[in-house]
Parts: C-alpha cells; structure tokens; sequence
C-alpha cells in the first residue's frame, strides 16, 4: 500500500520531530527533555512507516520510546537533582562546540549537494505485507542468514552490557 | 505537489544528528547528554531506512544492529551515571576532570 498525501505528513512529522528535539536540547529540566524527545521518536517512527519499514517503526516505538527512555525517567528518580535551576546550563566550551558543530554541518551539506546527483532515480519495490519475513530471512534464514554471525555478536554485546550494568550499579563491599 | 524523495530524509536526518550534536557538545547535564545520544542514534537509523528504500532491504537490518547496540549503550550509560552519582553526588560533566593536565 503506497502512502497517501506524502507531502503533507512528511512536512509534518520532520516538523514535529525538529522542533522537539530542539526543545529536548534546550530545557532546563532532564524529565522535560525526556518527554520532547519521546515526541521525537514516535514522530520518526511514522517517517519510517513512510519509508515501508513497518518493522522498524515498531522498534522504535516498543524499544526507544517504550523501554530506553522509561528507563531514562527511572533513572532520573534515582538521582535527585534539588540545584538544577541555580547552576549553568552549558558547560564552559560550549562557543567552541557550537562551531564544530557548524563546521559539520557545513560539511553535510556539500555531501548532500554533490552526493544527491548520484543517487539512483528508481526505488526497490519494499512490499509491507512481508516485511518482517524478508528482515527474518535476512538474519536467519535457510542455509544460514545473510546476518546470522552479526546477530550473534549483537547478542553477546547485550549480555555483556547487562552484566556491565549490574557491576556498575553494585555497591562495592567496604 | 512537490514529490518526497530520498534527498528529504537525508536533510531531516542530517538536521536531528546536528541538534543532537549540540546536546552533547554544549550541555553539563549527563542525562540530557544521553538522550542527544539516542537522538543521534535515531537520526542514523532514519538515515538508513532512507537509504534501504533505494538499495534494498539490507538497510533495515542494519537499523535493527543500531537499535540493539542503542540498547546496551543506554543500559551501560545509566550504570556508569549511577556509579559517578554516588562517588560525586552530581551529575554535571565539567565534574569529571581527573584527565585534565
């Protein structure tokens, strides 16, 4: 099934999703920028249904907005913060960050302009009905998945970070 | 109407990584430092998917990888927070000086 009114939702998720993320960046409060950057994932992800990737959509919203940043707020209740109205909001470099970050972005944008012509005109036909199947195949299908070696070792990285996690957080014997 | 090609997303996605760039440049707080890093996580995995709609399927899979790997990141980010919370009792990042010469 093709989109309808492209255009419109397309102005209007990138929209949504720009002007949270900058409200994200620049509130005072970390709970406030959880909550605008939450609009922000849930917004990219009715991008990437436009894109045919419903499977994606759906992580992003089951994993970013649903787990990730729940466990960001958790975190959040666990360190209090009482003096955070009182002190600075930007760090001392913050001039020097600010033209790094134009620098790159001057960067991006010659990219975009020399690259953009030689992107191919014809796009993949993405059937959404079997979407999930296709990714499913690709990591482990018959014969061995195209992915199989990389999913194993996505595995063994998450192992590891839980059990980092839970070194990090424990409380050393005195 | 104007017809939404390749080149749309690519600039949405370019603008999100460069805000998510200025969080983590200019900001103290580490939480918020955090989040700017999933945001540019997220920018790259509509990068990706942009992409996977001119050269096939390959793409989503490996927005899949970044999802996972956004995961462990977070997890182990939050437990050094908690950790460097207990130690300093604070959560700015000009804090954490013990490199500097």
């Amino acid at each position: 099934m093709t989109p309808v009114a492209t255009p419109f939702f397309f102005y209007f998720l990138s929209g949504v999703a720009i002007i949270s993320a900058l409200v994200m960046v620049t509130k005072v409060n970390p709970v406030h920028s959880a909550l605008a950057l939450i609009v922000t994932l849930l917004s990219s992800a009715g991008l990437y249904l436009m894109l045919f990737a419903p499977f994606m959509a759906a992580v992003q919203i089951v994993l970013y907005a649903g787990g990730i940043l729940v466990m960001f707020l958790f975190v959040m209740m666990l360190v209090n913060i009482e003096d955070l109205y009182i002190e600075k909001m930007l760090n001392k470099q913050w001039k020097i960050g600010l033209a790094a970050t134009a620098m790159l972005a001057a960067l991006m944008l010659g990219a975009l302009l020399i690259g953009a012509k030689t992107l191919p005109q014809q796009f993949v036909s993405l059937p959404e009905n079997n979407n999930v199947q296709q990714i499913g195949l690709l990591l482990y299908g018959p014969n061995m998945g195209y992915y199989m070696f990389p999913f194993e070792i996505a595995s063994i990285l998450l192992l590891v970070a839980v059990i980092g996690a839970v070194v990090l957080t424990k409380r050393r014997a005195q | 109407m104007l017809q939404i090609g390749t080149t749309h997303y690519l600039v949405v996605a370019a603008l999100l990584f460069l805000i998510g760039m200025v969080g983590v440049i200019t900001r103290r707080n580490v939480m918020i430092i955090f989040m700017s890093i999933e945001l540019m996580l997220s920018a790259v995995n509509l990068n990706l998917l942009a992409f996977s709609r001119l050269y096939g399927l390959h793409g989503q899979v490996f927005a899949l990888f970044i999802a996972a790997d956004a995961a462990a990141e977070a997890a182990v980010g939050l437990g050094i927070l908690i950790a460097f919370f207990r130690n300093r009792a604070t959560v700015n990042m000009d804090e954490v000086d013990l490199l500097k010469g």
